[in-house]
């Protein structure tokens, strides 16, 4: 197969960016979409040239470490996958291929596909964990916890924070992301404690870290290639408001 | 958001079911505006009720298109880098459409105001006469047309409104996300054809 | 052989005496740190995973300040993640018989009796602890309808003591390690340097001090100095190039620190996972893992002739050998992993092998499939299924997949002592990175309790003996120890900016993954690992003089930050070589091929080689310094693993 890969250059974060065409060929159905450009890197490595610089690492769909825009689509065409799990068997020889990085100003791109989410550590910092110091813990099985709860707290844990949603969203919101801790933590016995304040504090950070708001036009669900469900936010959504209307909020 | 549009959804309603009297004649529909203006008549006389209704759909208004200008200058915000290549629709259309779709309903609304509200624009023009004015308006194609695509427009936005604020007030749920997808679809359906049942009566020379 | 003897080394923490009360002992024996002094310690944690994440949190909840530093971009993406089974903790919930004591003789039996006993029985004491202190994180495991923990056997083990979230426990776990430390980093407790790679170690007056490390996103090198150091920075499977680790890992910190004195305990024993993807073609970048539950109900075969090129549908019953269920008739495929690795070696090297390259064998559900309808096999292995399916692009229900050994774990690691304490005072290493509990092969659902057990329960507790002594007299910054160590960093840097050969780190890393793998991997003789130790050094040399890093060391550079880790691994190789070449004795995932049984099973030699090998780092030019650790069995004894 033979490919046109447009690829969007930026030398650093204050630097300006633009798309770089090359052309790459033998590119084997049997490749995933990384090794693809590890292929191109090796080559641009031996002309002289810089690689193309782009976040990865587990390369197994779990890390949540790459992601990038393939043809305006968040991880590329085919859903429930991330962009290491992309195989070019789904592209067709002659194909033009356009490659930019998550677009959103919590996510300053620091260098080519290579973008900062530090932002999302900072909104798991503001209240996404429940609190429970090393040592402190009863029996495991002290509560049990509904198998349908558990089933889907686990459902919402699944996120890997890609930032998929983010990057897809018109609104460039992170909603969905924070969503999905909230939602885990929520609907565990474990969780209810700090519930409210949770909810609260998350979005708080989520607001003041620049991502834009929620106005549930779905493409974080459709992006997301773990599958978290749109219905998360909802939920937070009910958390917050409760805790809004009825004071059960208390700031830690 | 989902507050005050909620509140102008509940007008909306109120709005077609009161259109769709004119299905019954000029004496039925031309009672109707007589009939809201004496809603609590003894308390806040002729016409109280109305201008209460309108002072309150006005800040409705005002409060919803300052949340949507807020919301849009945000998202504009966070994302100051656009994307070169920008992918498809992958969620709903409705979504997509909400801000521009919110912008039609506005200008229409502005000149629905001048023509059957004011009279200004109307054909005819006889506030007293309601039923005439209606009628004559429908009779010219370019009316009918830009009501049409105010309605559809307003169709759409509702389809997403509603589940919207659903979602936003905590409403939705897996289980329940379909079903309440599925009425904010009927809804949206059903004030779509009962609004345009009226130009539609009258193009076809049903009411006449 | 190039390496000379060194005197013997022993542990000295463990306390002796019944080993039930082991653990307990040392604790009251342990020094404490006064609560209002803990304020004024540091400790850097390198490595944000299971071990370093919760180690990291742990410490902060203590009151201690804390340093943490990982490569990747969030603390939430360390390679733990990957882990798919399960987590084993010996709560007895089934009331199987499974007990603490039956943990532990399965852990010390499972790694081939090249473990302490010790520490092995402490790991099966806290692992009951692991569990409770999840839960309470939040861990969504498995549950059944009651609202209890759901439990499943796992690698062999005939009790049901794998606690598990799906196929994604160690990314659950994970998650609620690094929420725990979210928590301390946004009290102030836990300083985070996510995207800042170690360098080197910082030994001043003879402690573990600190560290030097670059910024990845600047390129600044800086030193970050403490009290005490902490290497939570898992293993080193990634010499061989192609492996299940993340494209990431890497063992320059632990390389560093045995540059500076840390002793580097059995290199050579390494696991081989059975069941990973084969490789596709040249352009494989890394090897993707399926669940070993998949043998639960696959049945794994070969063409009975030699290459046979049929697809595996028209190859008739009678000619194809299930050649597990052959060779070993009472586990059949669920045999332990380094056997099946072994076998599945066997019979591809005999040419019966399938798919490109005749490097794979079928693993098969049909049968599954007919016996229990597809959607229970949908239902047990969906996702796995569709993993597979999304990587090879072929559809498991309707052909056998097909499988193929792959590196997978490090049971190596830097020597500690029973308080996870290395050879220099004051550097501590947790999880795969040092070498403590799995002997020579880890059981399935192990390294996720090993990495929480030290993370935890045991450093924390351990470390304030060495810290009691504490705080320490500052590191100036013009230190020589400081001056030294960063200067060599920045020359390194520099010298590898500097050569602008005509190789990519690529090849090079690519070519010493297939000696490794070829001569260092599931079987190893002494002709082939003589020929590495010949071929390794020459081609590190060629690296020095022909590799090219373009760019500069000014930003983000990741053909840089590959470089310095394949530098290290060229050494490292080197003495996973020489290690595996002394140990002529096959035990666990170290098999030598003039060591086995008449039908070609491991054979141990307890008299020669019950101890740890432990090198010291013979310096720039001097041979390695082996030291030999004795192992003593007082409650387990050591008998021949049999899988018939």
């Amino acid at each position: 197969m033979r490919l046109t890969l447009r690829v969007w250059r930026q030398a650093g974060p204050d630097e300006d960016g633009r798309l770089v065409d090359y052309a790459v060929d033998d590119v084997s159905p049997d490749m995933s979409f990384l090794e693809m450009l590890d292929v191109l890197n090796e080559r641009l490595i031996m002309e002289g040239e810089e690689p193309i610089a782009f976040d990865h690492d587990c390369r197994e769909g779990i890390c949540g470490m790459c992601g990038m825009m393939i043809n305006g689509v968040a991880h590329g065409p085919e859903r429930a996958t991330t962009t290491c799990q992309l195989h070019m068997r789904h592209f067709a020889d002659g194909d033009v291929v356009v490659i930019e990085p998550w677009r959103a100003r919590a996510f300053p791109v620091i260098k080519d596909l290579v973008v900062d989410r530090g932002a999302f550590d900072r909104i798991i910092e503001a209240g996404g964990y429940i609190t429970a110091p090393t040592g402190s813990a009863p029996d495991a099985h002290a509560i049990p916890v509904p198998k349908p709860d558990a089933d889907k707290a686990f459902e919402a844990a699944a996120c890997i924070g890609c930032g998929a949603c983010v990057a897809a969203c018109p609104n460039g919101s992170g909603m969905l992301f924070t969503a999905a801790k909230a939602t885990h933590l929520g609907l565990l016995p474990q969780g209810q404690p700090e519930r409210y304040s949770r909810a609260v504090e998350m979005v708080a950070a989520h607001d003041a870290l620049d991502f834009g708001g929620c106005t549930n036009t779905g493409e974080c669900a459709v992006a997301c290639p773990k599958g978290i469900p749109l219905e998360s936010i909802a939920r937070l959504n009910r958390d917050v408001l409760r805790a809004t209307v009825t004071g059960a909020h208390e700031p830690r | 958001m989902a507050v005050t549009g909620g509140a102008m959804f509940l007008f909306v309603v109120g709005h077609m079911a009161g259109n769709l009297k004119v299905l019954f004649g000029p004496e039925a529909f031309n009672e109707h505006p007589r009939w809201l203006r004496g809603i609590g008549e003894g308390l806040l006389g002729y016409g109280g009720f109305v201008w209460i209704a309108r002072v309150g759909l006005l800040l409705c208004l005002v409060l919803h298109m300052t949340a949507a200008i807020q919301l849009a200058r945000r998202a504009a915000a966070a994302r100051p880098a656009r994307y070169q290549r920008r992918g498809p629709v992958r969620g709903s259309y409705a979504a997509r459409t909400m801000r521009w779709g919110g912008v039609i309903i506005a200008l229409f609304l502005v000149y629905h105001l001048m023509d059957l509200t004011a009279g200004w624009l109307n054909p005819v023009g006889d506030l007293e006469h309601p039923y005439r004015n209606v009628t004559a308006d429908f009779r010219h194609w370019y009316v009918t047309l830009a009501y049409t695509v105010a309605i559809v427009t307003l169709g759409f936005h509702i389809r997403h409104g509603l589940w919207s604020a659903l979602q936003s007030l905590g409403a939705s749920n897996a289980r329940r996300q379909r079903v309440l997808k599925g009425i904010a679809l009927g809804v949206a359906v059903l004030i779509c054809a009962g609004f345009l049942a009226v130009p539609f009566s009258v193009l076809t020379g049903l009411v006449k | 052989m190039r390496y000379v003897e060194g005197s013997p080394i022993a542990d000295a923490k463990a306390p002796d005496g019944p080993i039930e009360t082991r653990w307990d002992r040392r604790r009251f024996g342990a020094k404490l740190v006064n609560p209002a002094n803990k304020r004024k310690l540091t400790v850097i944690v390198v490595g944000t995973g299971l071990a370093g994440g919760s180690a990291a949190a742990t410490l902060a909840e203590l009151g201690y300040n804390v340093l943490s530093f990982c490569y990747q971009d969030s603390p939430r993406r360390a390679h733990s993640i990957a882990a798919q089974g399960g987590i084993n903790a010996a709560k007895n919930y089934r009331n199987d018989g499974d007990s603490i004591h039956r943990l532990f003789y399965d852990t010390v039996k499972g790694g081939d009796f090249r473990a302490r006993e010790s520490n092995v029985y402490r790991l099966a004491q806290i692992s009951v602890e692991i569990i409770d202190q999840c839960v309470a994180q939040g861990v969504p495991f498995a549950r059944e309808y009651g609202g209890l923990l759901d439990t499943r056997s796992f690698g062999g083990a005939q009790v049901s003591r794998t606690f598990y979230a799906r196929g994604q426990t160690g990314q659950q776990l994970l998650l609620g390690a690094y929420q725990a430390l979210a928590r301390q980093i946004s009290a102030g407790r836990v300083r985070m340097h996510p995207r800042t790679e170690m360098l080197d170690l910082v030994v001043a007056d003879g402690r573990a001090r600190g560290i030097v490390a670059r910024d990845l996103v600047t390129g600044e090198v800086t030193t970050h100095l403490a009290d005490a150091v902490v290497l939570a920075t898992g293993g080193y499977g990634n010499v061989f190039y192609l492996s299940t680790n993340a494209k990431g890992c890497n063992a320059t910190a632990v390389w560093r620190a045995h540059r500076r004195g840390a002793l580097f305990a059995n290199p050579c024993y390494t696991q081989i996972h059975p069941t990973c993807i084969p490789v596709s073609g040249d352009h494989q970048s890394k090897l993707t893992l399926m669940s070993e539950s998949l043998r639960n109900d696959g049945r794994v075969w070969v063409p009975a002739r030699k290459g046979d090129t049929r697809p595996a549908n028209e190859i008739p019953e009678s000619e194809r050998d299930y050649y597990l269920e052959r060779i070993y008739p009472s586990f059949g495929n669920l045999v332990p992993r380094d056997i099946a690795s072994r076998a599945a070696k066997n019979v591809c090297d005999s040419g019966h092998g399938v798919g490109p390259g005749g490097l794979g064998v079928y693993l098969d559900f049909a049968d599954a499939i007919r016996r229990l309808g597809k959607p229970a096999v949908e239902a047990r292995y969906g996702n796995l299924f569709e993993m597979y399916q999304r990587i090879t692009g072929e559809d498991p229900y309707e052909v056998p997949m097909r499988i193929y050994p792959a590196v997978h774990y490090t049971m190596g690691g830097l020597w500690v002592d029973y308080d996870l304490q290395s050879t220099i005072p004051g550097l501590f290493v947790i999880g795969e990175a040092n070498f403590s509990d799995h002997g020579a092969n880890r059981l399935g659902a192990s390294a996720l309790m090993q990495g929480l057990a030290d993370g935890y329960f045991v450093l924390p507790n351990t470390i304030g003996d060495y810290l009691a002594a504490g705080p320490f007299d500052p590191v100036p910054a013009d230190h020589p120890a400081v001056v030294e160590a960063e200067n060599g960093v920045r020359e390194r840097v520099s010298a590898l900016l500097a050569v602008n050969g005509d190789r990519t780190v690529d090849s090079f890393h690519r070519e010493l993954g297939q000696l490794m793998w070829d001569h260092c991997g599931m079987e190893r003789t002494e002709e082939g690992l003589r020929k590495a130790l010949e071929r390794i050094p020459e081609l590190r040399r060629e690296f020095w003089e022909r590799v090219r890093v373009p760019g500069d060391g000014e930003g983000l550079n990741q053909a840089l930050e590959k470089a310095g880790r394949v530098a290290d691994f060229f050494e490292l190789a080197e003495l996973m070589c020489l290690d595996a070449l002394h140990r002529t004795e096959s035990c666990g995932g170290h098999f030598r091929a003039e060591s086995q049984t008449p039908d070609g099973e491991a054979l141990r030699d307890d008299e020669r080689f019950s101890y740890v090998a432990a090198w010291e780092h013979g310096g720039p030019d001097g041979p390695p310094v082996l030291h030999r650790e004795a192992l003593d069995f007082e409650y387990v004894t050591p008998t021949q693993r049999s899988y018939k």
